[in-house]
C-alpha cells in the first residue's frame, strides 16, 4: 500500500500547518500554480503508522548482522545522533555569525585536528558531503596542483582494476582519461604494469589500502617512490581505513591526499544510502588547493578560513560547509573512543575478519587469498559452488536473508569470480559470528540436498526475487493520480 | 572498551582458530617500518555522560538569537513525527537498499519520495536525491551538456541572480570538464534577468540556460519567457527552484511552452533543520526521454518472482559501480535520511499544509517589507516576491547586522559579499515561523542599529 493510497480528499494533520490560511499578495496568473501539489492527504497518525511499518521492512544493523564489505556496517551509537541533535546545533544558521557558532566551529576544528592525527596528513578539509565528493576533491586538487606549476602534460590517473567504482568515474569528472593497473596473484599492484604504465601523462594513482580485496598492499613505499619519481601524486581511498587505525597511516606510507569516509569508519550511519561525509586530508604541498571553507583557531576564537585566506584553493563543494551534523556525530564518536579506543578498532575488526575466515575455511568455504592475512574484510570465492552445484555468489546471499543475516557484499571486486566480500566490524561479538558460519554452513549443505531452495531465496520476506529487467524496461518511477485513476 | 563486546576468553578462542598467539601478528604483513605506536595526539576517551556534557555546553552558547537569514537555508516547523521516525533505526542504520528484498522500507520509501517530486515539480522523473541543492545544479549542468544533441555547445548561461554559493560550487564541479559558465546580468531594477535583453546578452550557442525560481534575491524570474526564449534557441532549461514554493508558483514542467527540461533544488526546506548547512539534500527531476542521463540512484517498481508487486533501484547501468569511468556522475553515497524526513514531512504537510506554510512565510515577509518601508527601508527590487527580500538599511549592511545581532536578531544576510553594488542591503526572509512580536524585535534592533551608526 503507497501514501497515496491512503488519501482521502480533505484529511490532514492539521496540527503541523498554520490554522489560519494567510493573505498573501495576490501573483500574476504567470507566477501561479495551475493544479494542486498531488501530495497525499492523511492523518498524522495514518503517516506514522505508514512509515513505522515501512521501516519493519528493512534489515539494519539495528536489528541484524550486517557484513558488507567495503562498507563497515558497525554499530553507530545513539549518543552521536542525540547529541548531534542538541538544539544549539539544530538551530544554527550556517551564515551565523562567528561569535555566535563557536561551540559548533571549536568541534570541527577539533575533528579536524583529531583526522589529521588518525591520518598523518598535514590539514583536513570536512567539507566534501560524501566519500565520491572527497574523492573528487582529492583529484581535483592533484590537477590544480599540476597546474600551477605549469605541467598540463599529465592527462591520466591509474586506478587498479580492483579498485571501487568511484575511483574511475571521478577521473573522468576530474577530465582525466584513467588506466587500469591488473592486480597480481596475491593481491597486490602488478608491479611489473605499473613500471609500465607510469610516466610523464601519469598524473596521479588511486590507491585503497588495505586493497579493495582485503589484503594489506605491502609495496606501498615502493609504489610511492615510483609514482612521485615519475611526478605524479598518490591519492588514498579510505574506504578501508577502519583495519589500520593506531598501527599505520597514510601520510606515513607517502600519500599526498586522502579522502576518510567518516560514516564508514567514525560509525556516522548509513540512513538507507546517507547522508555521509567525504572529508579530504593533505600533505604539505596540496594545503593551497584545498576546498573552503575550513576552520582556523586564533587568539580571539574560530573562524572560516574562506577564498580570500587560501586564492588556490579548488573552491566550493556545497552550498554552506558540508555535512554538518553528520561531521557532529564522528566527531562524538571520536572523543568516546579517544585515543585508547582508536587503535582498538583495527585490533577488533582485524581479529574479528581473521577469525570468520578461518571458521569458514574449516567448513569447506574457499578464499580468493588463502595465502594471506585478513585485513577486517576478506573475499570467498564460490566459483567451485557455482561450477560444481550452479549455485552463485547471489543464490546464497539471498538465502543469507532467509535466516536473518544481511548478504555480505557481492560481485565486488570484479576480478574474483563468485564473490563475497565480508567485514563483520568489530562491534560484532563471537556469537554473532558463529552464528553466521552455521548458517553459512547449512546453506552449503543446502546448495546439495535442496538446491533449487538456495537457488530461488529468499522465501521468507516480503517479497521474492525481483524482475529487474522489467523494472529498467517498463520504467515506473512515480506514481501518478491520473494514471491511478485510469487503472 | 567502548562498543567492542570481545571477553578475554573470546579473544583467547578466536586466536586459537586463527592459529596466532596475539592480535598483534595478526598486522604483520604491514612493514615495519610503517607502523606507528598508537595515536598518542588524540584525546583521551570520554564517557557518554561526559561527551554529553561537553556538547550540552558547546551547544547552548550558539543558535540563541532570532534567526532572518534564509539566503538557502530556510526555517520551518519541522513536525515531531519527522525525525523520531527517520532516526528509527531501521531506516537510520540500514545500507544502500542494493539487497531489495531486504530493504522493502526504503525502497517503497524512496518511490513515494520521487513520486511527491514529480508532482511538485511537473516532471516525470525524480532520482533518489543528490548531496544539496548547488552541487544538484552542478549535476544539471553536466546533464544538460550531455544530453544537448542540437549543438555541441558546452556553455551554460548562468544568471548572477542564481545563489552565488550555487555558482561557485558549480564552477568547481564542471570547470575540469571544461564547461563554459556565461554569466548573465540581472535587471537592476526588477532584481531579475530581462528576457528580452537575452538576445544581445547571451550571442552564440550554449547548452543551457538556468532559470532561479525564485532566485536568490527571493524575486520571481520571468519563467515562461525565458523558458520559451532558450528552447527557441536549440538550448535546455534547467530550473533551480524552492519546493515549498512550489505550493503556489507555477510548476516547472509547465514553464512555457513546453517546460523545463531539468529541475534542481535544495530540499532541505521540507523537514531538515538549519543544522549549520547541513546535511540537506538536493533533488532532481527531469523529462522521460533524459532519464537514462540522469545521475544518481533511482528507483522502480516492478515484480517478484510471484507476482507480487515491489521496488528495486534502477536504471543502475548508468552509475559509477557498473559504468566505472564511463557512468553519468561518480555519485555513490546521497542524502538517503534526509530524503526519508522530507517524505514523512510531505505526507504530514499535504497539500493544504504545504500552501498554507508558503503562503504564511510569504505573507510575513510582506509585513516586514510594510514595517520596514514605514522606517525608511525599501526594497531594492520591484520585481514579485516568494518569502525572501532585499532591503536596503542606509548604510554598511554589514554593519547594521553585526549591531543586530548583538541585539539578539540576525537581521538577513549582507548582500554585499556577493554584489558590490549592494553594500547597503540585507537579503531579509520570514518563514511561517516567525510571529508579530518577532517582526517588532526585528524592527526595534534594525531602529537601534541605524541610531547607533
Amino acid at each position: 500500500m503507497l501514501i497515496f493510497e491512503l488519501s482521502r480528499p480533505g484529511r490532514r494533520a492539521a496540527a503541523q500547518a498554520p490554522l489560519e490560511r494567510a493573505e498573501t499578495p495576490v501573483l500574476p496568473e504567470r507566477f501561479r500554480r495551475t493544479r494542486r501539489a498531488p501530495l497525499p492527504e492523511v492523518s498524522e497518525m495514518d503517516v506514522v503508522r505508514h512509515y513505522t511499518r515501512l521501516s519493519q521492512k528493512n534489515f539494519s544493523i539495528d536489528t541484524q548482522f550486517y557484513p558488507l564489505g567495503s562498507c563497515t556496517m558497525k554499530y553507530n551509537p545513539r549518543a552521536s545522533n542525540s547529541l548531534a541533535m542538541l538544539p544549539g546545533f539544530l538551530r544554527r544558521h550556517p551564515h551565523a555569525p562567528e561569535a555566535q557558532s563557536q561551540g559548533f566551529m571549536a568541534c570541527m576544528h577539533e575533528l579536524q585536528e583529531m583526522l589529521q592525527e588518525v591520518t598523518g596528513m598535514r590539514q583536513v578539509s570536512l567539507t566534501p558531503m560524501a566519500g565520491a565528493q572527497g574523492e573528487f576533491a582529492g583529484v581535483a586538487m592533484i590537477r590544480a596542483y599540476h597546474r600551477a606549476r605549469g605541467d598540463t602534460a599529465r592527462t591520466e590517473i591509474l586506478v587498479p582494476d580492483a579498485a571501487h567504482g568511484t575511483n574511475p568515474a571521478t577521473a573522468t569528472m576530474c577530465g582525466y582519461t584513467v588506466r587500469e593497473i591488473p592486480t597480481d596473484a596475491s593481491g597486490d599492484v602488478d608491479m611489473e604494469a605499473l613500471k609500465a604504465a607510469v610516466g610523464p601523462a601519469t598524473a596521479g594513482i588511486m590507491l585503497t589500502n588495505p586493497s579493495t580485496v582485503g589484503v594489506f598492499e605491502r609495496r606501498i613505499r615502493e609504489i610511492a617512490g615510483l609514482v612521485h619519481e615519475a611526478g605524479g601524486l598518490l591519492y588514498y581511498d579510505g574506504a578501508n581505513l577502519n583495519a589500520i587505525l593506531g598501527k599505520v597511516r597514510p601520510g606515513d606510507m607517502g600519500f599526498d591526499v586522502i579522502h576518510m569516509n567518516l560514516h564508514k569508519t567514525f560509525s556516522t550511519p548509513h540512513g538507507g544510502g546517507g547522508p555521509g561525509a567525504g572529508a579530504v586530508g593533505v600533505s604539505e604541498r596540496l594545503r593551497p588547493f584545498l576546498p573552503v571553507p575550513l576552520v582556523e583557531r586564533r587568539e580571539e576564537g574560530y573562524r572560516w578560513v574562506t577564498e580570500a585566506d587560501l586564492p588556490q584553493t579548488i573552491g566550493r563543494l556545497s552550498a554552506f560547509a558540508g555535512n554538518a551534523g553528520v561531521l557532529l556525530r564522528a566527531y562524538v564518536y571520536m572523543r568516546l573512543l579517544g585515543r585508547e579506543g582508536m587503535p582498538r578498532v583495527a585490533d577488533y575488526s582485524t581479529l574479528n575478519a581473521n577469525y570468520l575466515m578461518a571458521r569458514l575455511r574449516e567448513q569447506g568455504f574457499d578464499v580468493a587469498f588463502p595465502d594471506r592475512r585478513a585485513t577486517h574484510e576478506f573475499i570467498v570465492t564460490l566459483k567451485r559452488q557455482a561450477k560444481e552445484q550452479g549455485v552463485t555468489a547471489m543464490d546464497v546471499a539471498k538465502r543469507l536473508l532467509d535466516y536473518g543475516f544481511h548478504a555480505p557484499t557481492t560481485y565486488f571486486p570484479l576480478l574474483v569470480p563468485e564473490c563475497l566480500l565480508v567485514e563483520p566490524t568489530e562491534t560484532e561479538s563471537k556469537e554473532t559470528l558463529d552464528a553466521f558460519v552455521e548458517a553459512m554452513a547449512r546453506i552449503l549443505e543446502e546448495a546439495s540436498s535442496d538446491t533449487e531452495t538456495v537457488k530461488t531465496a529468499p522465501h521468507t520476506l516480503s517479497n521474492r526475487r525481483f524482475d529487474e529487467v522489467r523494472a529498467a524496461k517498463a520504467l515506473d518511477v512515480a506514481w501518478s493520480a491520473d494514471e491511478a485513476a485510469a487503472g | 572498551m567502548p562498543f567492542i563486546p570481545h571477553t578475554e576468553s573470546d579473544v583467547r578462542e578466536m586466536l586459537s582458530a586463527i592459529g596466532a598467539d596475539a592480535i598483534e601478528t595478526l598486522f604483520d604483513e604491514i612493514p615495519q617500518a610503517l607502523r606507528v605506536d598508537g595515536l598518542k595526539g588524540l584525546p583521551p576517551a570520554l564517557s557518554e555522560m561526559e561527551v554529553t556534557r561537553l556538547m550540552e555546553t558547546r551547544s547552548a552558547g550558539d543558535a540563541t538569537a532570532l534567526n532572518f537569514i534564509g539566503a538557502g537555508a530556510y526555517e520551518h516547523h519541522v513536525p515531531a513525527a519527522v525525525w523520531q521516525i527517520a532516526t528509527r533505526g531501521e531506516f537510520y542504520s540500514a545500507y544502500t537498499p542494493y539487497q531489495a528484498e531486504a530493504s522493502q522500507g526504503t525502497l517503497q520509501l524512496i518511490y513515494e519520495y520521487q513520486s511527491m517530486m514529480a508532482g511538485l515539480t511537473g516532471l516525470p522523473v525524480s532520482n533518489a536525491s543528490l548531496y544539496d541543492g548547488a552541487s544538484a545544479l552542478a549535476e544539471a549542468a553536466l546533464m544538460a551538456v550531455r544530453a544537448n544533441r542540437k549543438n555541441k555547445s558546452q556553455r551554460i548561461l548562468m544568471p548572477a541572480s542564481v545563489h552565488p554559493a550555487y555558482r561557485a560550487v558549480v564552477r568547481s564541479i564542471v570547470s575540469p570538464q571544461g564547461i563554459e559558465l556565461v554569466d548573465l546580468p540581472f535587471d537592476a531594477a526588477a532584481g531579475r534577468v530581462d528576457p528580452a535583453a537575452l538576445e544581445a546578452e547571451a550571442p552564440g550557442e550554449a547548452a543551457a540556460l538556468v532559470i532561479p525560481q525564485p532566485n536568490f534575491f527571493g524575486v520571481l524570474e520571468e519563467a515562461d519567457a525565458l523558458t520559451d526564449w532558450a528552447h527557441g534557441q536549440g538550448m535546455q532549461v534547467i530550473g533551480v527552484v524552492n519546493p515549498v514554493s512550489l505550493a503556489l508558483l507555477k510548476a516547472p514542467g509547465e514553464w512555457g511552452g513546453k517546460g523545463a527540461d531539468i529541475v534542481v533544488g535544495e530540499g532541505q526546506p521540507l523537514g531538515a533543520p538549519l543544522s549549520s548547512g547541513g546535511p540537506y539534500f538536493g533533488f532532481m527531476c527531469c523529462r522521460k526521454e533524459h532519464a537514462r542521463q540522469m545521475p544518481g540512484r533511482v528507483v522502480g517498481r516492478t515484480t517478484d518472482a510471484d507476482g507480487r508487486d515491489g521496488f528495486v533501484l534502477t536504471l543502475q547501468a548508468r552509475e559509477q559501480h557498473i559504468r566505472r569511468s564511463k557512468a553519468t556522475s561518480n555519485i555513490c553515497t546521497n542524502q538517503g535520511l534526509m530524503v526519508t524526513a522530507a517524505t514523512i514531512h510531505m505526507a504530514l504537510l499535504g497539500p493544504e499544509g504545504l500552501e498554507r506554510v508558503a503562503a504564511a512565510s510569504m505573507a510575513h515577509t510582506q509585513n516586514l517589507v510594510e514595517r520596514l518601508a514605514a522606517c525608511g527601508c525599501e526594497p531594492v527590487f520591484s520585481g514579485e516576491r516568494f518569502h525572501e527580500v532585499a532591503v536596503r538599511v542606509g548604510g554598511d549592511a554589514e554593519r547594521v547586522a553585526a549591531a543586530m545581532a548583538e541585539e539578539g536578531v540576525l537581521a538577513g544576510y549582507p548582500l554585499g559579499r556577493d554584489y558590490p553594488e549592494l553594500k547597503d542591503a540585507l537579503l531579509v526572509c520570514v518563514t511561517e515561523t516567525k510571529t508579530g512580536a518577532d517582526l517588532d524585535r526585528y524592527v526595534a534592533a534594525l531602529e537601534k542599529a541605524r541610531a547607533a551608526s
